[in-house]
C-alpha cells in the first residue's frame, strides 16, 4: 500500500538524499516529523487513517447499496425514505455521510452531485472523491452547464430528460440511484453489482449494460 | 466570502477531464496530508467550518494554483500556527524549534475506526418551529460576509422552492469563527435553469442548494 517506511527521526530528511522529492513532499515530511515529535500525532494512527481509506472506505459501498436497492423492492423504499438509516442497515456510516439523502434516476429526470464550494462528497458510500470532482472546471461548469459536462464523460441524454443538479453546500450528502439497466431481470444484487460505476453514482456516468459487465 | 472558492457558474476553466483508473491519492505526500489533517483536528481543536475557511481564506491567484491536497497542507499549517501548535519558522526550518504545547492529545490507533465510523453529525434539537414549509417560495439574501459561509454567490438573491427540511444543524458562519453553532433549519432550496442564468438558461435544469434559515426572506 504505502511505501511509508521512512524513518520518523527528526533530521532525517537533511541527511538522506532525496532530490527526487519535490518541495512539498519534502514540507509533508518535515512536517509529519515536527507533529509527531511534538506528540500531537500518532504515525501510526496515519497509517490505519490512510489505509481505511485506500482499502476499505470505497465506491465499493455504495455498489452494493445501488444493487441492494435494485434487487430490494422493500430496501429501496427504506433508502429513498431515509437513506442514512438504510445505508447504516449495511454498516456504511461516519464521517462525511452522517446526513445522507439519495435520489433516483428516472426516464423523466437525470439527478448530478456538485459541490461549488469545495469537495463534499459522501465518504462512506464513494470513499475521497477524484480529482475531477475537486477540480474548478466540474465545480464552475456543473450547475450552469451540466449537459455540457456531461458531454465530457461521454454521456448524452434525451433533451426530454430534465436534469437536476444538487449542490452539497450543507453537511447533507447526496448518493445517486441510477436507473436499473434493462435485460437483467432475475439477476442477484450480485450480478447487478457488476453494472454499477462510481460516476453513475454521482450522475456523471451511466451503469454499464448487461453486455458491458465485467 | 466571496473568494476563488466559490466557483458555481464561472466560466473559462474549459472542459472536465476525467483520469481513468484513479488512485485514491496521488503520491505519498497525497496520503500523509490527507491524514494529517483528520488527524489533527481533535487535537489542533477546530471545527469542519474553521478547516474550510482556512482553506478557502486566500488570494485567488494562490487558491487557483495550488493543488487539492496542497490547499489543504496550507490550510492545516494555517490553523496550527493560528493556535501556537506550531511556528512559521518551525515549518520553514522543517523541525522543531519550540517545546510542544501542553495538554494536545493525539489520536491513539485504537481510536482512528471508531472516530471515523462516528462522524460528526450536525443535527441538533430544534428550539423553535421551522419558519418555512415545503413548497414555500423563498428569495436567497443578498449577503456577501467576509468570513466564512455556505451561500454561493450564484444563487444569491434569486427565487426558489423549498423542496426538503432537513431539521436544525450547525450554522457554519458562526460556528467557523468560533461563535457557537447556533442550529438553524436547513432546507433543500431548488431553483430553475433560467432564474439562475437568464433567458439562456436550460428550461429542463434544476439546481438545488442546501440552506440554512438566516440565508432566506420570505417572498
Amino acid at each position: 500500500m504505502s511505501d511509508h517506511d521512512h524513518d520518523h527521526d527528526h533530521h532525517g530528511h537533511h541527511h538522506h538524499d532525496h532530490s527526487e522529492l519535490s518541495e512539498t513532499e519534502l514540507r509533508v515530511r518535515a512536517l509529519e516529523s515536527i507533529l509527531t515529535e511534538k506528540g500531537y500525532v500518532d504515525p501510526a494512527s496515519l497509517d490505519l487513517l490512510i489505509d481505511l481509506y485506500e482499502t476499505k472506505i470505497g465506491p465499493r459501498n455504495g455498489v452494493r447499496v445501488v444493487a441492494k436497492a435494485w434487487s430490494d423492492p422493500a430496501y429501496r423504499e427504506r433508502l429513498l425514505k431515509d437513506a442514512s438509516a438504510a445505508i447504516a442497515e449495511l454498516d456504511y456510516s461516519g464521517r462525511q455521510g452522517e446526513h445522507m439523502v439519495v435520489v433516483e434516476n428516472s426516464p423523466e429526470q437525470h439527478n448530478m452531485v456538485v459541490c461549488t464550494l469545495c469537495s463534499c462528497y459522501p465518504h462512506p458510500v464513494l470513499g475521497l472523491p477524484p480529482v475531477w470532482y475537486k477540480s474548478a472546471p466540474y465545480r464552475s461548469r456543473a450547475v450552469s452547464d451540466p449537459r455540457g459536462v456531461l458531454r465530457d464523460f461521454g454521456v448524452t441524454l434525451p433533451d426530454t430528460t430534465k436534469i437536476r443538479v444538487w449542490d452539497s453546500t450543507a453537511e447533507i450528502r447526496y448518493l445517486v440511484l441510477p436507473m436499473r439497466p434493462e435485460g437483467t431481470e432475475g439477476w442477484s444484487a450480485e450480478q447487478l453489482a457488476e453494472l454499477v460505476t462510481r460516476d453513475s453514482m454521482i450522475g456523471t456516468g451511466l451503469p454499464k449494460q448487461p453486455g458491458e459487465a465485467a | 466570502m466571496d473568494g476563488a472558492h466559490d466557483m458555481g457558474g464561472a466560466k473559462g476553466f474549459g472542459p472536465v477531464v476525467p483520469e481513468p483508473n484513479e488512485p485514491v491519492f496521488h503520491g505519498d505526500w497525497e496520503r500523509r496530508a490527507f491524514a494529517l489533517t483528520v488527524a489533527m483536528a481533535r487535537p489542533g481543536g477546530w471545527n469542519i467550518d474553521m478547516s474550510r475557511f482556512a482553506r478557502e481564506n486566500r488570494p485567488p491567484e494562490d487558491y487557483l494554483s495550488k493543488s487539492y491536497f496542497e490547499i489543504w497542507l496550507a490550510g492545516l499549517e494555517t490553523l496550527m500556527i493560528e493556535r501556537g501548535l506550531v511556528t512559521r519558522e518551525e515549518i520553514e526550518a522543517g523541525k522543531v524549534l519550540s517545546p510542544p504545547k501542553p495538554g494536545v492529545k493525539p489520536i491513539a490507533p485504537n481510536e482512528v475506526t471508531p472516530a471515523i465510523r462516528r462522524g460528526g453529525p450536525t443535527e441538533r434539537e430544534a428550539k423553535a418551529p421551522a419558519m418555512f414549509a415545503i413548497g414555500d417560495i423563498v428569495r436567497m439574501k443578498d449577503i456577501h460576509p467576509v468570513t466564512h459561509t455556505r451561500l454561493p454567490q450564484y444563487v444569491r438573491g434569486r427565487l426558489g422552492t423549498i423542496e426538503l427540511n432537513h431539521g436544525c444543524h450547525v450554522f457554519p458562519d458562526t460556528n467557523s469563527l468560533g461563535q457557537g453553532e447556533d442550529p438553524q433549519w436547513l432546507y433543500t432550496v431548488r431553483f430553475d435553469g433560467p432564474e439562475l442564468w437568464g433567458k439562456d438558461g436550460d428550461p429542463t435544469l434544476r439546481v438545488s442548494v442546501d440552506a440554512w434559515e438566516s440565508y432566506l426572506e420570505r417572498v
